[in-house]
């Protein structure tokens, strides 16, 4: 044992390469491995009349996915609701992750990270499904409103054509709610976690200087809490653009990019189809990313 | 003529401590005041209530004449140079500089002049346009230093700014900002726990202990006549005599104090005289610094007692263990005020 420690030792390089071997195994065959498995079937396409795969390379299925008009659609309405969800998530999480941070008593502080992460403990299903519960009709929400007197408000809200329906548990409005809902916790934490590491006296110098509250949120705290923003966005964005569960429990009718692949390839059985729409989302969060870091997001790091 | 900075016992309070217990203090427009103690004193906590960083329990804080208790840091005519820099590090050099002005809504073209002015002034021309972790500890000190006076403040706060310097650097440090003040004429106010800094700098010194004064005064008067064993330990670390020791040596029972220096060794058969004080002890152990060497004598009585003697050939023949008397001239024993203890 003393023997092997020793060898170990003086090799650290053996050492390193021992310990890495089995999880980059892992890592290189099940995880990366099935993933481009899955997306080298988007190279294929699959016959019309026998519904079987075509094994040779082609680009027709790439072609239908940015063609045609419904499938231009479901990704455009994804999009547009994963930009809508991560904008909400990053208003909503700032004032909280910044509260939790710089005023907040120790046990407070402990309390709200309780209280984030507590819904995250939670069965992501039974979540949803409580959601619709909330949102429908006659639920808990419009029951609420109703008695504050505010029922008039919401069904303005609900005619407003493109967000509205018949009532929130069927229109983009509740399912806009339901993510928002579903991932502020992936957009606090890294937030809290970037604030974190701002010195208390890089504000102080900044109101030293002369700077009011307002001004030293503006150039100090909100560029220096832009990794955790980035971070976060990339959270939100990523989950909301290949989430098939929400569209479907909640919401209008029209079809998002993580219901188009599951259904491709469960029942439709059209695997390319859905190989390539898994791509969506991937090219979509690098052309994110490399916007990001453009905008400055990661100077800061 | 009014005072740049007055306190009007002031009191700063967390839970328990009284981190600044009834502070009342002057500052003049124009001097280099420091603020001398050891950690936890409250001389820290004095200087972020002149910036506004902390507001006191009670009392008063007045700067150029003009209660500012309530008034928070932005509206304050007073810059501070903090202990860690605090350089934004999502700027360059020059928009650290040009922090004041631009958040004060000045032109481009006039705050990078300025901003340029003041990194010349702190010989740092070349580097405006490098990130602050580009730069090593003393630049930053500089940037830090430019950035605290672009906007021409009446008084400028610096909290322990040598600390994190290399020993060399910290001595030419000492001599720039010294020239820096005498040059500008702004009120500088100087946090630190090294002695040697608050004498060699400053024009009057505060030594705080427990939240409190104990002396206020010029370099030579609190290193000639510490009123308190506190102070005569804390600035030049001078031997103490309290109790018995002091009935035996003065002939009264109050505490005085002998600064390390002015004692001699002599062989202890040698003859005293009515002028000076005299005890017998053993070399405990000798400390060898160049010009002198500092030598640890333990008297019969437990004491042990440091003299400063220069390092002449007199006393070589003193081994440790060795016999010796110490001797001083009656002059040279400072007394103490009685109340304070620790």
């Amino acid at each position: 044992m003393k023997a092997l420690s020793t060898f170990l030792y003086r090799r650290p390089a053996l050492y390193v390469a021992l310990l890495l071997i089995p999880p980059l195994l892992w890592f290189g065959t099940v995880y990366l491995g099935s993933l481009f498995t899955l997306l080298a079937q988007s190279i294929y396409s699959i016959d019309e009349f026998t519904a079987k795969v075509v094994y040779e390379p082609t680009l027709a299925t790439y072609k239908q996915v940015v063609t045609q008009a419904a499938n231009v659609d479901i990704i455009l309405r994804t999009l547009s609701m994963a930009v809508a969800v991560t904008i909400a998530c990053a208003a909503i999480a700032l004032p909280i992750a910044n509260y939790m941070v710089r005023y907040a008593s120790p046990r407070t502080r402990a309390l709200f990270y309780v209280g984030v992460m507590l819904p995250m403990w939670m069965s992501y299903l039974v979540k949803v499904y409580a959601w619709r519960l909330i949102l429908a009709k006659q639920g808990i929400l419009s029951w609420l409103l109703d008695t504050v007197g505010l029922g008039a408000a919401l069904d303005a809200l609900l005619r407003v054509p493109g967000i509205g329906g018949p009532s929130l548990s069927a229109s983009y409005l509740g399912m806009f709610i339901v993510f928002v809902y579903m991932w502020l916790p992936f957009m606090i934490l890294p937030l809290a976690a970037a604030l974190e590491k701002v010195p208390e006296s890089l504000l102080q110098a900044s109101a030293d200087l002369g700077a009011r509250p307002a001004q030293t949120f503006r150039t100090v705290t909100l560029p220096l809490a832009l990794p955790g923003l980035a971070a976060g966005s990339v959270f939100t964005f990523s989950l909301t653009l290949g989430d098939y569960i929400i569209p479907s429990v909640v919401g209008a009718p029209g079809y998002f990019i993580g219901m188009m692949v599951y259904q491709q390839q469960g029942t439709a059985g059209n695997i390319p189809l859905a190989a390539a729409f898994s791509v969506v989302p991937i090219v979509l969060i690098m052309i994110y990313l490399t916007l990001a870091k453009r905008a400055g997001a990661f100077d800061a790091l | 003529m009014t005072a740049a900075i007055e306190f009007r016992d002031v009191s700063r309070v967390y839970g328990e401590v009284r981190a600044v217990d009834r502070v009342s203090l002057t500052v003049q427009a124009g001097e280099f005041f420091a603020m001398l103690g050891p950690s936890g004193s409250g001389k820290t906590t004095c200087l972020r209530l002149i910036a506004g960083f902390e507001t006191p329990d009670s009392g008063s804080v007045l700067l150029n004449g003009r209660d500012v208790t309530d008034d928070p840091p932005y509206v304050r005519d007073v810059n501070t140079v903090f202990q860690d820099y605090a350089l934004f590090p999502h700027m360059s050099v020059l928009e650290n500089v040009a922090y004041g002005p631009r958040v004060r809504g000045q032109r481009k073209e006039d705050w990078q002049q300025r901003a340029r002015e003041m990194l010349d002034l702190v010989q740092l021309g070349n580097f405006g346009d490098r990130r602050p972790a580009q730069l090593s500890g003393g630049q930053r000190q500089r940037v830090s230093l430019a950035r605290a006076l672009i906007n021409q403040p009446r008084v400028l706060l610096l909290d322990e700014p040598l600390g994190a310097l290399d020993l060399k650097l910290r001595e030419e440090m000492q001599i720039e900002l010294k020239n820096l003040q005498r040059r500008l004429g702004i009120t500088f106010v100087f946090v630190t726990h090294d002695q040697g800094e608050a004498l060699s700098m400053a024009d009057r010194v505060a030594v705080f202990n427990h939240g409190k004064i104990e002396q206020l005064d010029t370099p030579r008067a609190l290193y000639a006549r510490p009123a308190t064993a506190f102070v005569a330990r804390f600035v030049g670390s001078a031997n103490v005599v309290t109790g018995e020791l002091a009935q035996r040596l003065s002939g009264r029972a109050e505490p005085f104090a002998v600064r390390a220096e002015n004692i001699r060794l002599r062989a202890p058969a040698a003859s005293a005289n009515g002028d000076t004080m005299s005890c017998i002890g053993d070399v405990a152990d000798v400390q060898y610094h160049g010009a002198m060497s500092r030598w640890q004598v333990r008297l019969e009585s437990g004491e042990v007692f440091a003299a400063a003697v220069a390092d002449t050939n007199s006393n070589g023949d003193f081994k440790i263990g060795a016999r010796v008397r110490l001797e001083w001239a009656r002059n040279d024993a400072v007394p103490l005020s009685a109340a304070e203890s620790s």
